[in-house]
């Protein structure tokens, strides 16, 4: 299926969770976060979609005043096509349905968008970070992160700009 | 040796205790194997058939109650500090500490965006030689091992130092 008949389907099944979004390419689509467990169980078990493959779940800051999103990269072995889909979460609180009991590979996925962003993905059975120590403070690739000053006792040493380094 | 010199048989060495112990101490110091990122590749090479570690005396071993010298091989990171100083603090004395290529000794390629990057182990260890290098070749390492080798010669472990 090309990307266009798989948003068809979708719009099709789930016309309340499409989001129009001018900045997405053909191959991405947006869906609101409210549904999206349903869907993702549809999209994978759904004969022509059949979307087996989770390739990547990556987060994505738009900015200081945009949302924060999580896309899920999905793949399907049986059809060969593929589809990315971008769900926004607003910045105070980002959370979303976590899909890691759907594809198993989605458990550390989901582990590492919640270590770099913060976004909480509800009803994983084991939401810790993943690669930052746990006592780590702030979400590191969010657009406003500030790096702490200093961590259990270590100067964590800041080059700046001011500095005449650049 | 002055006056004990050519008192004894030929087959008898007369030699200053501490110089002596400072000789086998240098000789034979076994390192502390723990890769961190990429230079760890050249601390292997290092010890692999072409340039040979063990020719000057040095052995990997794999626990730090066994090891001499740390040899910190790659990027370390705040979490990895923590424990960098744990492994260094269960080492026995007496214990030398190599900084190998330049994200152990100042951060590196991370010095400047790098948060979680700690910038020099030296700023949880003490550290006798710095290799410098993105990554230090095989021949660089070994010469920093050498100058650790003449470092620990000098050593008078058995005088007592001066207040
Ligand atoms: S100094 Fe260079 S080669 Fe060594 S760990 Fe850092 S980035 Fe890798």
């Amino acid at each position: 299926m090309t990307s266009a008949e798989i948003k068809a389907v979708l719009e099709h099944q789930f016309p309340a969770a499409m989001v129009e979004n001018e900045d997405l390419t053909e191959k991405q689509v947006e869906l609101k976060g409210n549904q999206w467990l349903e869907i993702a169980t549809f999209i994978k078990n759904d004969p022509d979609l059949s979307f087996d493959q989770l390739e990547c779940i990556t987060g994505y800051d738009t900015g200081e005043d945009g949302p924060l999103q999580t896309r899920y990269n999905l793949h399907s072995m049986e059809h060969r096509h593929k589809i990315e889909v971008v769900i926004s979460h607003n910045r105070e609180n980002p959370n979303v349905a976590s899909i890691e009991q759907l594809w198993r590979i989605g458990d550390w996925f989901e582990r590492e968008t919640y270590d770099m962003f913060g976004i909480v993905y509800e009803g994983h059975r084991d939401l810790r970070r993943i690669l930052c120590p746990d006592d780590w403070e702030g979400w590191p690739l969010r657009k406003d992160y500030e790096g702490q000053e200093t961590y259990h006792g270590i100067v964590v040493q800041k080059m700046k700009e001011e500095e005449g380094w650049e | 040796m002055g006056v004990l010199e050519n008192k004894f048989q030929d087959n008898v060495i007369v030699a200053s205790l501490d110089k002596l112990l400072g000789w086998a101490r240098s000789t034979s110091p076994w390192y502390f194997q723990f890769g961190l990122a990429c230079c760890a590749i050249e601390m292997m090479a290092s010890a692999a058939s072409r340039h040979d570690l063990e020719r000057i005396g040095m052995m990997p071993r794999s626990s730090p109650r066994q090891a001499d010298v740390m040899i910190v091989a790659g990027t370390v990171t705040m979490k990895m500090a923590l424990r960098v100083k744990k492994l260094y603090e269960q080492m026995a004395d007496p214990k030398y500490v190599i900084s190998m290529g330049s994200c152990a000794t100042s951060g590196g390629p991370y010095w400047q965006h790098g948060y979680h990057v700690l910038k020099g182990v030296d700023l949880v260890v003490p550290v006798d030689v710095y290799v410098p290098g993105c990554p230090p070749r095989p021949e660089a390492l070994i010469e920093g091992l050498l100058k650790l080798q003449e470092k620990i010669q000098t050593e008078r472990p058995l005088t007592r130092k001066s207040a």
